[in-house]
C-alpha cells in the first residue's frame, strides 16, 4: 500500500502573527515553524499502518526550499521519502492542484491530510484533491482503520460522530484521536538525512483568488475584574453593558 | 447576481447557520434560490421565504438523508449550473466546508472559506477571510467568474425580511459513484444545544478537578441554554467527550458569550474563542493569562461561584 501524507509547514501554534510590507507578507521573524498540528496527526496514523501493514509513506510538502527541515522532520518520525514541491503555497486550490499532479503521476492508495492547515484555515485541500482525482474525500476523519482494499472511518460531526466505510483510494482530512502524535527519536533523525528528498517544480495554476491585505484583529479593551462575592454585578453587566443577556 | 445557498438540514430542521448563510446572500443582493438536501420540514423550507430566500428548490431523495459529502457535492454543483448562478454561499461546518472545496473544484469557481463578512463588491469581489486560526484575517480577491464562500458563525444577522416562499421539488440523479463512502451508524447528543452553532458556551477546563463536578457547569448551560464546552487536557482524559474540545485542534467557537470555568487561557485555547463578541472568566488564580483575554473577569474558586452565578442569572431573567 502507497500512502501520502500531505503537510503543510506552519507558525508554530504558540506564535504571535505579525506581517510587514504594508500587511502583504507574512513576518517569519523570530517564528518557529511546524509540521500542521492536524498534519502531524495524519502522519502518525500513515506511521502506523506502515508499521503494521507494510506500507510505505511519502510526505510532500508544497513550499519553498525553507520547509525542508519540515519535511526531514516528517521523515525522522518515520516517512519513507519526501516530495517538496517548489512553489509558495498561496492557497487551497493551488496547493491542491499541485498535490492532484503528483498524485496522478505516482498513484496512491491513501491520501491522508489534515482536516485543515493552521495558516490558511481552508479545510479545504482534501476535498479538491478528491475532486481533481475524481475519489472520494472525507473529513474530519478521527478514526481509521484499512481492512484490505476497504477502510472503516469514524467522522467527526457536531454534537458526535458517524462511522463510515469506504473502498481505497481515498482522500482523508485527519484529526485526533486518530492516533498519537510521534516523536523523532534519534535513530530517526539519522536515518531522516539519508532518505531521499525530491524537489518537483510546480504546475502553473489559475486559483482565482488574489490577496489583498493582511490584517489583525484590533487590540481587545482591559479586562473588567468583579469581585468574587458580587455576581449580581457581573451578571448586570452582562444585560446592561455587553448585551449578551 | 444569481446566489445559490446550500441550506443544511439536521433531523429535518434547517440549521442556524444556514438561515445566516441566506441572510449574508440576500444582503449581498440578487435573487437568492435556497437548495435543501434530504428530508426536511416543509414549514421550515418554506420560512427560509423569511430570511431572504426569493425560491426554494428541494431534493428530497431519502439517499440524501445523510450528509455524505460527494453526494452533496455533486446535487449542488449540479444546482449551481441548473440555476446558471455566479456564488453559492454555505455556512462552514463539518459537512459545508468539504462539500464547498468540491463543489469549487467541479464548477470551477474561486474558493474562500471562513469568511467574516460581506463582501466588498466595488472593485472585483474582495471578502475577508479568517486565518491563522482567528489570529489574523485576510482580504483576498476572488477573480474567477464563479464564486464559492463558506461563511463563519456571525457574518451576517439573521432578520425577517419577507414572507413565506413557495418550495419546489428539484429532482436528482444520482450515480453510484456519489455514494461510494457508505454511512453505517452514526452516535449524535439529542436534544442540545449544539457547541458550533450556541449563542452562549460555557466551558470548563482541568481547574474543574473532574468529570463529577460538570453538573454544576449543566446547570449554569441550561439556565443560559448555552453548549457547554472545555479545554483540550479535559476531552484528553476523557471528562467530556471530544466534539466539545475547543480550541485551535477543537471547535472554533464564535458566540456572543463564552464563559471559561478553570480554563489557563493557553493560547492553543484561545485561538477558537477570540472570535466570541464577550469573554467571562473565572480562575481562581488571578495570573491566569485569560484574563488578558477576557472583558469580564473573577477570581475565585469555581466550584463557589458557580452555583451562585446559577442563581444570580435565574434571578435577573
Ligand atoms: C499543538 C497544541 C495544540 C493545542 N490545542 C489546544 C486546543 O485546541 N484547546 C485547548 O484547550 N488546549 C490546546 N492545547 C493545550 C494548551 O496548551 C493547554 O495545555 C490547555 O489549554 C490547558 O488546559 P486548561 O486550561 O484546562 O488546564 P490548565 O492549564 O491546567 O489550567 C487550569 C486552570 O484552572 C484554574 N483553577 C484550578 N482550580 C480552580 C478552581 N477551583 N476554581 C477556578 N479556577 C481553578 C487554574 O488556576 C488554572 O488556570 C494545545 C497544545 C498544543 C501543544
Ligand atoms: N502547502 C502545503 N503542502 C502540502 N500539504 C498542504 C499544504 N497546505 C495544506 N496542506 C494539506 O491540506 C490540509 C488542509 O489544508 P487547508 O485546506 O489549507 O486547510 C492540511 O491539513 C495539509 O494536510
Amino acid at each position: 500500500m502507497k500512502i501520502l501524507v500531505c503537510i503543510s509547514h506552519v507558525p508554530d501554534t504558540t506564535s504571535k502573527i505579525n506581517f510587514t510590507d504594508n500587511n502583504t507578507r507574512f513576518d517569519a521573524n523570530g517564528v518557529q515553524f511546524i509540521i500542521g498540528p492536524y498534519d502531524d496527526y495524519a502522519l502518525a496514523r500513515a506511521v502506523e499502518l506502515k508499521e503494521t501493514s507494510g506500507a510505505t509513506v511519502t510526505v510532500l510538502n508544497v513550499g519553498p526550499a525553507d520547509t525542508e527541515p519540515t519535511l526531514r522532520k516528517a521523515l525522522a518520525i518515520g516517512a519513507d521519502d519526501a516530495v517538496r514541491i517548489n512553489a509558495e503555497p498561496t492557497d487551497s486550490f493551488f496547493v491542491a492542484r499541485q498535490i492532484a499532479e503528483h498524485a496522478k503521476a505516482v498513484g496512491y492508495d491513501l491520501i491522508l491530510m489534515g482536516r485543515e492547515s493552521i495558516d490558511y484555515n481552508g479545510g479545504a485541500v482534501h476535498g479538491i484533491v478528491g475532486e481533481l482525482l475524481g475519489i472520494p474525500s472525507v473529513s474530519p476523519v478521527m478514526k481509521l482503520d484499512i481492512e484490505g482494499n476497504k477502510a472503516k472511518l469514524a467522522r467527526e460531526i457536531e454534537g458526535g460522530k458517524e462511522y463510515l466505510e469506504v473502498n481505497l483510494p481515498f482522500v482523508a482530512g485527519c484529526q485526533e484521536p486518530i492516533a498519537e502524535w510521534k516523536i523523532p527519536n534519534m535513530r530517526g533523525i539519522m536515518s531522516a538525512r539519508t532518505k531521499p528528498l525530491k524537489v518537483v517544480e510546480p504546475v502553473s495554476v489559475d486559483s482565482g483568488i488574489k490577496l489583498k491585505q493582511f490584517e489583525l484583529p484590533p487590540p481587545k479593551g482591559a479586562v473588567k475584574m468583579i469581585p468574587a462575592d458580587n455576581v449580581q454585578e457581573l451578571v448586570s453587566l452582562l444585560k446592561n453593558e455587553a448585551k449578551v443577556l | 447576481m444569481k446566489i445559490l445557498v446550500f441550506v443544511e438540514c439536521a433531523d429535518g430542521n434547517v440549521k442556524k447557520n444556514s438561515l445566516e448563510a441566506v441572510a449574508f446572500a440576500h444582503t449581498m443582493g440578487g435573487p437568492v434560490t435556497a437548495l435543501a438536501l434530504g428530508s426536511a420540514a416543509q414549514v421550515e423550507l418554506e420560512a427560509l421565504g423569511k430570511y431572504g430566500a426569493t425560491k426554494v428548490l428541494h431534493a428530497a431523495d431519502a439517499r440524501l438523508n445523510q450528509g455524505i459529502i460527494q453526494a452533496y457535492a455533486s446535487v449542488i454543483a449540479k444546482a449551481f449550473q441548473d440555476e446558471g448562478s455566479d456564488v453559492l454561499v454555505l455556512a462552514d461546518s463539518s459537512l459545508g466546508t468539504p462539500v464547498a472545496a468540491r463543489v469549487a473544484a467541479r464548477v470551477d469557481a474561486s474558493l474562500a472559506s471562513n469568511v467574516v463578512e460581506l463582501p466588498n463588491m466595488s472593485a472585483g469581489f474582495v471578502v475577508k477571510r479568517s486565518i491563522y486560526t482567528g489570529k489574523a484575517f485576510a482580504r483576498v480577491e476572488l477573480t474567477k467568474p464563479k464564486k464559492v464562500i463558506g461563511i463563519k458563525k456571525n457574518a451576517a444577522e439573521v432578520k425577517e425580511v419577507g414572507s413565506n416562499c413557495p418550495v419546489t421539488p428539484y429532482p436528482v440523479t444520482l450515480a453510484d459513484a456519489d455514494f461510494a463512502t457508505a454511512i453505517t451508524s452514526s452516535e449524535k447528543a439529542t436534544g442540545e444545544v449544539l457547541l458550533p452553532e450556541a449563542n452562549i458556551v460555557v466551558s470548563g477546563g482541568r481547574g474543574m478537578k473532574g468529570p463529577e463536578h460538570w453538573g454544576m457547569l449543566e446547570e449554569l448551560a441550561k439556565t443560559l441554554h448555552a453548549a457547554t464546552g472545555c479545554s483540550k487536557p479535559v476531552s484528553d482524559m476523557g471528562w467530556r467527550p471530544h466534539h466539545e474540545h475547543v480550541g485551535q485542534t477543537g471547535v472554533k467557537v464564535a458566540p456572543q458569550l463564552y464563559i471559561a470555568v478553570g480554563i489557563s487561557g493557553a493560547i492553543q485555547h484561545l485561538a477558537g474563542v477570540n472570535s466570541s463578541k464577550c469573554i467571562v472568566v473565572i480562575n481562581k488564580d488571578p495570573e491566569a493569562p485569560f484574563f488578558k483575554a477576557a472583558d469580564y473577569g473573577i477570581v475565585g474558586d469555581a466550584f463557589d461561584i458557580l452555583p451562585k452565578l446559577n442563581d444570580a442569572i435565574k434571578a435577573a431573567r
